[in-house]
């Protein structure tokens, strides 16, 4: 594998739709005000796009999402794909347009992901959505549901570590901070340790803002050759290294609850780019409840085992801190709406990069690294992403 | 009983005579579980199915107390936990009996059963509690 994608394909645009409960647009309305965005941010036009991939949708009945998206978008490009790999769908994607426009199948690829979520849905198919992830045969029956899952993971993890339902309220803290300093954030109202530990009890040590938000939302952003980004008039962001790894979907064929394949993907994608942890300037660590960034800040060595819940608790992770993380608010206050949280990630890290950010603005801002998941914590991402060619 | 599907159906024949059974394969050993077409180690089809003793220890759990669904709303708060088995495989359960909500990680565990309108599910119960 070595270096074979390193510099091989940059993010020349970035873009947002309107987020919170939009219950004028629909989930591929959302996904068409992101990629809109997202082209003009890139300053490329519509037909220059000639590969478009996106994820999956709860909320819209459609198969095939990806040509359906291109069909709505008036798109016909020469590669197209829905790809599903829960959370970690945004980041698996650019690996795979990175590879395409190497190979020399594409030149700029759309990546859209979002959903109503939050006004789109039914109760029925809102607990459908959050049901799907457990095994329908052996997880589903017990009711089992991804907090509950994600709530095994918590009390495995803080056992083995001690980490603290105090850190893991940090973790919430900080988000709602960032997400204070972003003008499109869902939910800015600032929350203290006390009220995240004090809010309802979801399922055990995770209560209701421990979890993500539900959104409507929508993300997009342009991958491209590099030779697209010359005349650009913003700053492209090169793909330095990434990484995949895959353990498990169901929690029950976890091989772990306390190593996870974080550790693999971000190896693969270090050895990629050339460097090692110490060269990250700021992260954008998936969040869909308080203690994945906990997990993942230690799985890709950011922090060692065990003290990731410190690293939030005493402040670290603040965009002006010694290592920034979640600088845009996360999934648990930016935005979640099915496969953009990931995506989210993504778009701020670019922003960062290019030093769009104001009031939340990173100082040091070479090299961001992005993980996502999917699953419970079964399909890993990493991405290395910087600010000029390696 | 949720779904009998070919690759499980000696599963859940099992449960309902108040037997726990897993599949172990003919060419590497290993007990595994969800029950499958091949060995997930060794990639052997060869299985024969065998009746665990139903006894495990508790991994890791957690108390529900917002429930995923209507029909879970009188149940709540209980008690979802990943159990390992003495002979392997990690399965996911309710907790049920008295003291179930006192679980501890590493808490020793027995299977027992439980007859729903659509059949009989495997659950655990801790040992010395119930
Ligand atoms: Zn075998």
């Amino acid at each position: 594998m070595g270096d074979s994608l390193r510099n091989s394909a940059v993010i020349v645009g970035v873009g947002e739709s309107e987020i919170g409960k939009v219950p004028h647009m629909t989930g591929l309305g959302l996904n068409a005000q992101a990629a809109k965005r997202a082209i003009e941010d890139a300053g490329l036009r519509p037909a220059d796009i000639d590969g478009l991939f996106t994820a999956y949708s709860f909320t819209e009945p459609y198969f095939m999402l990806g040509s359906v998206l291109a069909e709505y978008l008036g798109l016909k490009p020469n590669l197209c794909a829905s790809i599903v790999v829960g959370g970690a769908s945004p980041a698996a994607m650019i690996g795979h347009a990175a590879a395409a426009i190497a190979a020399g199948r594409a030149r700029a690829i759309l990546i859209c992901a979002g959903e109503n979520r939050a006004t789109g849905l039914s109760r029925d198919q809102a607990v459908s959505a959050l049901a799907a992830v457990g095994h329908p045969y052996f997880e589903a029956p017990y009711g089992a549901f991804i907090p509950s899952l994600y709530g095994l993971v918590a009390n495995r993890y803080m056992h083995e570590y001690g980490i603290t339902s105090e850190q893991m309220a940090a973790v919430a803290v900080q988000s709602r901070r960032h997400a204070a300093l972003h003008p499109n954030a869902h939910m800015r109202t600032p929350i203290e340790v006390s009220d995240v530990l004090a809010a309802k009890r979801i399922s055990d040590p995770l209560g209701v803002l421990d979890c993500c938000l539900i959104s409507d939302a929508g993300g997009a952003i342009v991958v491209a050759h590099p030779d697209l980004a010359k005349d650009q008039r913003k700053a492209p962001a090169w793909l330095f290294g990434l990484g995949e790894h895959h353990t498990h979907e169901h929690l029950i064929a976890a091989p772990s609850l306390t190593e996870f394949g974080a550790s693999v993907s971000s190896k693969i994608a270090y050895d990629m780019a050339g460097v090692s942890p110490d060269d990250v300037d700021f992260a954008e660590l998936y969040d869909c409840f308080s203690i994945v960034p906990i997990i993942e800040a230690e799985e890709v060595g950011l922090c060692g085992r065990g003290e990731a819940g410190l690293h939030f608790a005493e402040g670290h992770a603040a965009f002006d801190a010694k290592l920034p993380i979640n600088t845009h608010g996360g999934m648990l206050s930016h935005a979640h709406a099915g496969a953009a949280g990931g995506l989210f990630g993504v778009i701020e890290a670019v922003r960062q990069l290019r030093g769009e950010c104001g009031a939340r603005q990173v100082a040091k801002r070479d090299l961001a690294l992005i993980h996502s998941e999917g699953g419970i914590m079964s399909s890993h991402c990493t991405l290395l992403l910087g600010r000029d060619r390696r | 009983m949720p779904f009998a599907n070919a690759d499980a159906a000696e599963y859940w024949r099992s449960a309902e005579k108040e037997e726990l059974a897993l599949q172990k394969c003919k060419g590497c050993g290993a007990a595994r579980f969800p029950a499958r077409h091949l060995c997930p180690v060794c990639w052997s089809d060869q299985a024969e199915w065998s009746r665990a003793s139903g006894r495990g220890t508790i991994y890791a759990a957690t108390v529900v107390r917002r429930a995923p669904s209507p029909e879970y709303k009188d149940m709540v708060p209980y008690v979802l936990a990943l159990i390992d088995l003495e002979e392997g495989p990690r399965m996911i359960t309710n907790l049920v009996g008295d003291g179930a909500l006192n679980w501890r990680i590493g808490d020793a565990v027995r299977v027992t059963f439980e007859r729903r309108v659509d059949g009989v599910m495997p659950q655990f119960e801790l040992v010395g509690n119930g």
